[in-house]
């Protein structure tokens, strides 16, 4: 096949490796090739957020990243944040505080709100709404999302306190 | 008497109705499961892609395929030719036209569909409908709906040129779909005539888009051998779409089934039958593989599902005092190329006549008059019940511009003119009966929350200062939970709803639905319903909806009708059940009926309290052969339910706005919603519903809008155009409640959705306006971007600082 190129980089901390054209977006290699349909595509244009995943340490949306860039890459997706039968702090948050509605930008969020967490572990509720900025939710009015971040940064301190 | 912790506990085990129960279905989102649309892959599928029509008005000159074809992975190119011979080419629409699956000689708006490309994969499809050649001949366009009747107009939709009627009445124009009235306009005009005072104000409601997060799309799965049609769609409507498959296509209804998964919010869009899931459908039909089809966002906002454009003009007259003695309302309807606009048979211009709001008004006459223009056809809802939002506006706006006129506060004059709590059930002047209400009531307990005489008097001084400062009240009703039978149905299905429920031998059950659920958390509160009900744990009951081969035929979740109808079937079909349960219980305790009582989760013999059978007892007794004598064995029961009359939840809000005058950004300062649904089936889904009402409120009121150039040319279809709250500007909600349960509710409940959204928007805009009240200004259109407000600052000159 004409012009492809085999990548590889680490899936929520699983080697891959794909076979791509050069212009195959992010979101697409995860939802078509690999099975990982928990990021969703909302817009294709950076504007919604539904597709937020972390990639080496940082929210993208990867509807808006090839996949060739991602070479060696570590990508961690809504799929990878339960760990050992154990949902993330933001997962029970989110259901805990009616952070969700129709569920569609719920993956998206969690991601995000992951990063900002790592970033900020106690965010003030105008920090959070500024960094939750980029992801869009039509149902919730994100007053329960700002919640759900709230719930998660007061668990993960507590454990660690 | 307070009730012993014994009840408490059995009570509290059930997890019923009115218990803020976490959702059921949320397990499956966190962690990325949930099952959408585009989330579904089957063997061989094969992708759909659109070619569209980058003109508004154009006769189709010629379409090449060749070069399309000729590309590797490419199956099929699909245009109007190719669906003639199945007839296929046009389609029935929910609004009573017809509508062109693929453009048909001439295109009648901008993005319209011409053909599909059918390819290995989306970046091929997709590289393929560019590819595809269509020579066009660009025709004059209308995009003003004013300008839709004009005698030299140019005729939209030459298919039905001399068709005296479109389902709706007859036509007095080309490109015009329906005039329609309610009320008595002899009596309103000598009413008007005579009057103390009387106002009149043009109020637009600009076209818009309800954009859910995820698009529309479908996947069609046609089996040559066994001639079975799968349809996986995102359909709020999954009964209604496979009836009107079958009708389009000839297969049997038992052969098609029609499956709406996971759905990423519909809030109307997802409710019409789009050209892209036909055309699907019949590529499917003809390569015997899955089709899947997914709209973009562009795509999206551009063709699907629009709302509003309703261009109306308010009248209101009144005595001296502000007591309103009639209402005139007209409104010019623009509907885009075809009428696919979702409406029952009789009601073409929806619930429109609901615009007498909560107020008394003795005479009333309004009309709406529909016509076609070179845009996008819809579904013309937006999280409202058919056309409810544009007449609440209309009414919450009209009577501030009384108030002013009157010089009587606006609270004042809502009081002065509001349904009194004895009224009920209360007539309309245009034909409804409001179930019940209580609006004094609500209206002062918002007053109070939001200190409101404390906010005239800050107000007041900021004024003296040239602080712009607005305080908004809406005091609406909305009418939801369509409907009785006798008035409504679409295409001739009459909009009941309906839930089967089957008790299993160990006391578990499940319950399917013919409504739909896109978010609204059905899993969790029908649930909590049928716990109430049958006395057994809402976490051992599952809820099913949107498989037409199991779920009963419903009309689907629209309109704020699950818990007005669906809701209701579950609470019939459940006492079905619970009466047997106590004929059973009857004979096992050897006892008369009437003997026994019923008490949360049992049935226990009257002064004999030890003496009892529990529901889980009897679900067992039920798959045994200990019945009374000729009952057959089982525990289940369906539930049909045709409501006796709509439901009428209402609400009081009070916003408060902070204008700068420099720069016209509107900051929300403070957003008080009550809300009385009646009967509260989960209160945190409840407020969570709300607030994402009021946050599609506050979208229409201060962003969204799908503006035209002349010639039909989108000027605003992708979400770097098109206004989206993000968490960072969207207000504070607070929300408070009453409780006026519906008195033919079998469980009082109205439905909720989509009051803040109805009830919000014109909260917003009078909030905006009164900001410039005692400027001199009546009405400012939507929505209240920093541009336009700074326009009417502009306009009033008071932009300029001092010192410049
Ligand atoms: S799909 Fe990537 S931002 Fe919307
Ligand atoms: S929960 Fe539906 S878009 Fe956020």
């Amino acid at each position: 096949m004409a012009n492809k190129h085999t990548v590889s980089f680490k899936l929520n901390g699983n080697d891959v490796d794909v076979v791509v054209e050069a212009r195959e977006l992010l979101i697409h290699t995860l939802r078509e090739r690999l099975a990982t349909t928990g990021p969703h595509i909302g817009c294709e244009t950076t504007h919604c957020g539904a597709c937020t995943v972390d990639l080496d340490g940082a929210s993208v949306k990867s509807c808006t990243v090839l996949t060739v860039q991602c070479q060696d890459a570590e990508v961690l997706t809504i799929e990878g944040l339960e760990q050992n039968g154990e949902l993330h702090a933001l997962q029970e948050g989110f259901t805990q505080e009616h952070g969700l509605q129709c569920g569609y930008c719920t993956p998206g969020m969690i991601t995000r709100a992951y990063r900002l967490l790592q970033e900020n572990p106690n965010p003030s509720e105008e920090d959070i709404r500024y960094w939750m900025a980029g992801n869009l939710c039509r149902c919730t009015g994100y007053q329960n999302i700002v919640k759900a971040v709230q719930f998660a940064a007061e668990k993960l301190s507590s454990a660690q306190a | 008497m307070a009730a012993s912790p014994d009840l408490i506990e059995r009570e509290a085990a059930l997890q019923g109705l009115g218990v803020s129960r976490l959702r059921k279905e949320d397990a499956r989102f966190i962690r990325g499961q949930g099952t959408f649309i585009d989330d579904i892959k089957l063997p061989g599928m094969l992708f759909g892609a659109m070619v569209r029509s980058p003109y508004a008005h154009a006769r189709i000159k010629s379409i090449n395929k060749d070069k399309a074809l000729a590309m590797p992975g490419v199956t099929a190119v699909l245009v109007a030719d190719d669906l003639r011979p199945l007839g296929l080419h046009w389609m029935p629409t929910i609004g009573g036209d017809t509508q062109a699956v693929l453009a048909d000689e001439k295109v009648c708006f901008q993005m319209q569909e011409v053909a599909m490309v059918i390819a290995s994969d989306r970046y091929t499809a997709a590289d393929a409908a560019d590819m595809v050649e269509v020579e066009y001949e660009e025709l004059p366009a209308i995009v003003d709906p004013h300008k839709a009747m004009d005698d030299d107009a140019p005729i939209i939709r030459e298919d039905i040129a001399d068709k005296d009627e479109v389902s709706h009445g007859p036509r007095t124009h080309p490109n015009h779909i329906f005039t329609w009235e309610a009320g008595d306009k002899d009596a309103t005009d000598a009413v008007f005539d005579n009057a103390a005072v009387t106002v009149k104000e043009e109020i637009l409601n600009p076209r818009v888009h309800p954009c859910p997060i995820e698009t529309c799309g479908c996947v069609a799965s046609f089996d040559k051998v066994t001639g079975q049609l799968t349809v996986n769609v995102t359909s709020q409507v999954p009964h209604l779409f496979r009836t009107v498959l079958a009708m389009l296509s000839g297969i049997p209804e038992s052969k098609i089934r029609v499956i709406s998964g996971d759905i990423g919010g519909g809030f109307g869009n997802k409710v019409p039958i789009y050209p892209g899931y036909v055309i699907a459908v019949v590529a499917s039909i003809v390569t015997g593989l899955p089709i899947k089809w997914i709209e973009s966002r562009i795509e999206n906002i551009s063709t699907t599902g629009f709302a509003r454009d309703y261009h109306g003009i308010g009248e209101l007259a009144a005595d001296k005092d502000g007591r309103i003695k009639a209402l005139r309302f007209f409104a010019l309807a623009d509907h885009g190329a075809f009428n696919s606009h979702v409406s029952a048979t009789k009601l073409p211009a929806g619930l429109f006549s609901i615009c007498t709001g909560s107020y008394d008004i003795p005479t009333a006459y309004c009309r709406v008059d529909a016509v076609y223009t070179n845009k996008a056809p819809g579904g013309v809802a937006y999280r409202c019940s058919l056309r409810v939002t544009e007449a609440v506006y209309l009414i919450e706006r009209m009577i501030d511009i009384l108030a002013l006129k009157v010089g009587v506060d606006k609270a004042e004059i809502r009081r002065r003119n509001f349904i009194k709590e004895d009224m009920f059930p209360y007539n309309t002047s245009l034909g409804w009966t409001v179930d019940s209400g209580s609006y004094h009531n609500a209206l002062d307990k918002v007053l109070k929350a939001v200190d409101y005489e404390g906010l005239l008097k800050e107000q007041a001084e900021k004024r003296a200062n040239g602080e712009l400062m607005g305080i908004g009240i809406s005091t609406f009703t909305e009418i939801v939970g369509a409907g009785p039978t006798k008035v409504c149905d679409i295409l001739g299905i009459g909009l009941f709803d309906s839930c089967e429920i089957r008790v299993n031998p160990t006391g578990s059950a499940i319950a399917r639905f013919g409504t739909m659920s896109q978010g609204q958390g059905h899993a969790t509160t029908y649930a909590q319903i049928i716990a109430t009900e049958l006395g057994l744990p809402s976490d051992e009951i599952q809820i099913e909806e949107g498989d037409t081969d199991t779920a009963p035929y419903g009309a689907g979740t629209w309109g704020s009708r699950s818990t007005p109808v669906g809701g209701a079937a579950a609470a019939l079909a459940a006492r079905k059940i619970r009466a047997k349960a106590q004929k059973i219980a009857a004979h096992l305790l050897e006892v008369g009926e009437a003997d026994l009582e019923w008490e949360i989760d049992r049935f226990k013999v009257k002064g004999n309290p030890t003496q009892t059978k529990t529901m889980k007892e009897i679900a067992m007794v039920a798959h045994t052969g200990d019945l009374p004598e000729g009952m057959q064995q089982g525990l289940d029961a369906s539930e049909y339910y045709d409501p006796p009359n709509l439901t009428f939840p209402f609400g009081a809000y009070v916003c408060v706005v902070d204008i700068d005058r420099f720069t016209g950004e509107t900051k929300v300062r403070r957003f008080y919603a009550l809300d009385d649904c009646g009967t509260r089936i989960n209160p945190m889904i409840i407020e969570g519903q709300i607030h994402g009402g009021l946050t599609e409120a506050f979208a229409v009121a201060f962003g969204q809008e799908i503006p035209f150039d002349e010639n039909g040319n989108h000027l605003g279809n992708s979400l770097m155009d098109y206004f989206i709250p993000t968490s960072f500007e969207t207000p504070h909600w607070e929300t408070d409640e009453t409780v006026t349960p519906s008195p033919h509710h079998p469980i009082g409940a109205k439905g909720v959705a989509e009051s803040p959204h109805v009830g919000g928007i014109p909260c917003f805009s009078n909030a905006v306006v009164d900001a410039f009240a005692h400027l001199g200004v009546t009405h400012m259109d939507m929505p209240h971007s920093a541009y336009r407000v700074w326009q009417q600052c502009k306009a009033l000159g008071i932009d300029k600082h001092a010192d410049t």
